[in-house]
């Protein structure tokens, strides 16, 4: 009773905020919260990584497998970026400066893998091209593999990382309007001189941004990548199946040592992102102008 | 536009429909048969009670965490900022043999809780404990820049007027914050409910009692029973449907109400 009646009056007396006990508990279970369950996973994967010492640790990662993986990852994460570099740049031209109808349909359908289980996005292309899917028997037939291999891999990854780029592009190509644009068209540039001198150079952080989250997410694709994979040992395992492999079979050091990699790639990531946020931030109010 | 289109329609539609025309091989017996047996049932009970569960967890956690960050000033304040992200960023499969260590018998947090009786890896607790670290950042990301626009103005006129901070809390901030809490709310939801590498390594897996639904799909599909995936597949997507039409009905409510009175 006497402590509610403290805390009461104690609040009573400044009601812009919380007394200092109050504050003192909240920063503590808001800091206790991320280090128990963000901070200590990812300190604990380094530490594991380097448990045996500098040397087990590399060469875990020069084993042939890992480089494999590695190479694999690479090259995947190269062609998916890149092919959704350029429909995310053509998507969010079309969304932003043209209207048509069925625009908000697009917008949607560009969200949907955000919103499907990555297991469940394997499972659409095992369906299409899987013995039993729709092109199985003729893909067999014509002697093309796309399943349990490299291309259907690309096929799952592109699907899971498709909205990044499309995404970061829209809200910053709508807020810049097709002012600049209809300017140069009148002064007699073509479109693709308008697209590359005026549209391109205003929204090249937008870019840069999703890119980086695209290829982020491209090279750490687990669930997706997991069911077209077929893990075949060296030929289809990308970084992440590799460390799964690797974990299941009690090889901890080597496991955590790949598993490594990909929490570096996630920290540069956030890094470069912040910096890029800084950039998008400053560049509003020099578009407004 | 012509490319857009296609280009949009060779990667997600056709997939899509894909998944439509299988299920609809199906007969509504076949399909309520597969949903309604004993380990679907078990599986999507336990993805979307767990998912619940730890999405409530991380709605009260998140509007902590957001309400440290954005009001109080501490040592690290900026690093915890950045901090949150990191399950977004973080590979599924690392965050899942990192959570599993972490919180197995001899791990650092597995070995104290085990002395209090506590087991954590290979047991539903565990699955929960993943999906609390994958939709974290969801509810922060969402609440924290609505609490930052939050004009401090109103606050100081209700205390002008008399208000306790209880009250300045509960009937001001509080009512101006819950659109953006349910939306962030939602988010972690859907994504705990298909979430699976982070969750397949610490849930042991054992069919009826620690096996989340997406699992199962990959199961069946190895087992090569397509129909059976897909008809989980089919329940998953449409409550990831219900889930994203309630997301935007939250944030059409939020715009179109009046601001706070």
């Amino acid at each position: 009773m006497t402590d509610g009646q403290i805390s009461l009056r104690a609040a009573a007396t400044d009601a812009r905020t919380e007394p200092g006990l109050v504050r003192w508990i909240i920063t503590g279970l808001a800091v206790l919260f991320l280090t128990v369950f963000v901070v200590l996973p990812l300190v604990l994967v380094f530490a594991e990584a380097f448990s045996r010492g500098v040397g087990a640790y590399f060469s875990a990662l020069i084993e042939p497998e890992g480089l494999a993986a590695i190479r694999l990852t690479l090259l995947v994460a190269a062609i998916s970026v890149a092919l959704n570099l350029v429909f995310g740049l053509v998507a969010a031209w079309a969304i932003t400066k043209f209207d048509f109808p069925g625009k908000s349909f697009l917008i949607t359908l560009i969200d949907l893998p955000f919103s499907v289980s990555p297991v469940i996005s394997g499972l659409l292309f095992v369906l299409l091209f899987g013995m039993q899917g729709f092109f199985g028997p003729w893909l067999q037939n014509h002697g093309i593999q796309i399943l349990f291999a490299v291309p259907g891999i690309v096929l799952a990854t592109v699907f899971v990382t498709f909205p990044f780029v499309a995404r970061a592009l829209i809200p910053l190509m709508q807020e810049q309007g097709t002012l600049e644009e209809e300017a140069a068209i009148s002064l007699g540039a073509s479109g693709l001189q308008t697209f590359f001198r005026i549209t391109l150079p205003n929204i090249k952080w937008g870019v840069l941004y999703g890119v980086l989250l695209c290829n982020a997410r491209a090279m750490g694709e687990f669930g997706a990548v997991s069911v077209v994979s077929g893990h075949i040992r060296g030929e289809t395992n990308t970084m992440p199946l590799l460390v799964e492999i690797l974990y299941n079979e009690y090889q901890f050091v080597a496991a955590f040592a790949i598993a490594s990699l990909l929490a570096m790639l996630a920290l540069v990531t956030l890094v470069v992102k912040t910096i890029l946020e800084r950039h998008l931030d400053e560049g509003q109010p020099v578009s407004d102008d | 536009m012509g490319l857009t289109l296609t280009w949009l329609s060779i990667i997600v539609l056709i997939p899509l429909a894909g998944l439509f025309i299988k299920t609809f091989e199906l007969s509504w017996d076949q399909f309520f048969g597969i949903v309604t047996s004993r380990r679907t049932l078990n599986a999507l009970k336990i993805s979307f009670g767990l998912a619940f569960a730890a999405a409530a967890v991380n709605l009260v956690m998140g509007v902590v965490i957001v309400w440290a960050l954005v009001r109080y000033r501490f040592p690290g304040r900026r690093i915890f900022d950045a901090v949150v992200d990191i399950p977004f960023a973080l590979p599924t499969a690392v965050a899942g043999i990192a959570l599993t260590s972490l919180f197995a018998q001899k791990g650092w947090l597995g070995a104290p809780l085990a002395e209090l009786g506590i087991k954590v890896a290979f047991t539903p607790l565990g699955i929960f404990v993943a999906m609390i670290f994958i939709g974290i950042p969801f509810v922060v990301r969402t609440v924290q820049p609505v609490l930052i626009d939050l004009d401090t103005e109103i606050e100081e006129a209700a205390a002008s007027l008399g208000a306790n901070r209880w009250h300045v809390i509960s009937r001001v901030i509080l009512p101006s914050l819950i659109p953006a809490i349910l939306t962030g709310f939602a988010l972690a939801f859907a994504r705990a409910i298909g979430e699976y590498g982070s969750v397949i390594f610490i849930a042991g897996n054992l069919p009826n009692v620690s096996e989340i639904a997406p699992l199962l799909i990959v199961i069946r599909l190895s087992e090569f029973r397509y129909a059976d995936a897909t008809a989980i597949a089919v329940v998953m997507l449409v409550a990831a449907f219900l889930i994203i039409f309630a997301v935007n009905r939250i944030q059409s409510w939020a715009q179109n109400r009046i601001p706070v009175h």
